[in-house]
């Protein structure tokens, strides 16, 4: 017999047949997006987590109850994951490790006045 | 303070607290995880403005009340919240819309108690004030997400406006408690069904019309469904009196 099953997250089935919940009723069907918390004024957005919704204002909204609920932020930014480039870990070494001999490209051989703070 | 004022206060708290336990019902239960946290913080909003009320009126009743006596050990008919609060769960539309009404009327009133002469009650409004006008938009933007979506959704959404129309009416029919508190619900009815009709045309659902409305969980006379929320509420202190978390 056929009998019409849904899954919540979180649920687990009886019939130990394991959970491969519909993807229409899990929200798996909603693109994934990445969201950036600013704790304070003047500080930097921060990369906080992702999460699934249908457009950018749910994402918004989702990130409010998801990621600023513990007093995290004062102001949000969401942007689909799919619009970020990142680089490839395969390529490590030829994009970072060619820095690593070349510690003259920090400031560091300067004599800073003892009033210089936070350098 | 008057016994009718208290009732007032009461009121007030009863239509957070079982509308938030309502809510809660979703825990772990929520269509994805992300609205599963909303739904739940937004029960946890709701709870938080009955603690506040409950306390005031404990205050108000003196006799050793508590807002845990308020909250656990008072009987069905003694309860005073809109029968809208106490109605089912059902599907998430159903949810979505009963919280979207219920939050838009809170908006209004809440709104008008800024100004109450009792500065105690209008403290709490402002606090709540805020929550409220996030669940308003939160609501409004799923009624209509809902309604304007799939023919799937529309459909759900459809079914719950016919299901919960009937219980909006009842805001707006002062018990007499309220009255006499000062507060003129009746006058908040242009401002509840001109924002609904905003949102609802949005959302492309139709507005019902010449519907019976059901009254009476005001002054106690309840739907079938509270007697079941207060057993599942109250069970830790009716089983285990005075027992602490």
């Amino acid at each position: 017999m056929n009998l019409l099953r849904k899954y919540y997250y979180g649920d687990i089935p009886e019939d130990k047949t394991g959970a491969v919940p519909p993807a229409s009723a899990s929200g798996h069907d909603w693109p994934l997006w990445e969201v950036f918390i600013r704790s304070k004024n003047g500080l930097e957005h921060k990369h906080a987590g992702s999460l699934h919704a249908a457009d950018a204002k749910m994402a918004i909204e989702n990130a409010r109850d998801v990621y600023t609920r513990r007093m995290e932020g004062i102001s949000i930014w969401v942007v689909e994951s799919k619009y970020i480039t990142a680089t490839n870990p395969e390529e490590a070494g030829e994009l970072y490790e060619p820095a690593v001999d070349k510690i003259y490209r920090h400031p560091t051989f300067y004599e800073l006045p003892d009033e210089v703070n936070h350098m | 303070m008057t016994q009718s004022y208290t009732n007032y206060i009461l009121h007030l708290a009863d239509n957070a607290l079982i509308l938030g336990q309502r809510n809660a019902e979703w825990c772990g239960h929520g269509p994805v995880l992300e609205q599963d946290i909303a739904i739940t913080n937004i029960s946890l909003d709701l709870i938080g403005q009955a603690r506040s009320l409950y306390q005031y009126a404990a205050e108000l009743k003196g006799n050793g009340a508590t807002e845990d006596s308020l909250a656990f050990l008072r009987t069905e008919r003694e309860f005073k919240n809109c029968l809208l609060a106490e109605q089912p769960n059902g599907d998430w539309a159903q949810t979505i819309l009963r919280q979207f009404f219920v939050s838009t009327f809170q908006f209004y009133l809440y709104q008008s108690l800024l100004t109450h002469s009792d500065s105690t009650l209008a403290a709490i409004a402002e606090k709540s004030l805020k929550e409220v006008r996030y669940h308003l938009r939160w609501g409004s933007e799923w009624v209509i997400r809902l309604g304007d979506g799939t023919e799937e959704s529309a459909r759900r959404m459809n079914k719950a406006v016919s299901e919960l129309w009937c219980y909006t009416g009842e805001f707006f029919v002062p018990a007499d408690y309220e009255t006499a508190a000062g507060s003129d619900p009746a006058g908040l009815k242009d401002a509840f069904y001109s924002k609904v009709r905003e949102v609802f045309t949005q959302a492309s659902l139709a507005v019902p019309e010449n519907v019976f409305m059901h009254t009476g969980g005001k002054n106690g006379m309840h739907t079938e469904h509270l007697g079941f929320i207060l057993s599942d509420l109250q069970y830790m202190q009716r089983a285990y009196p005075g027992c602490e978390w």
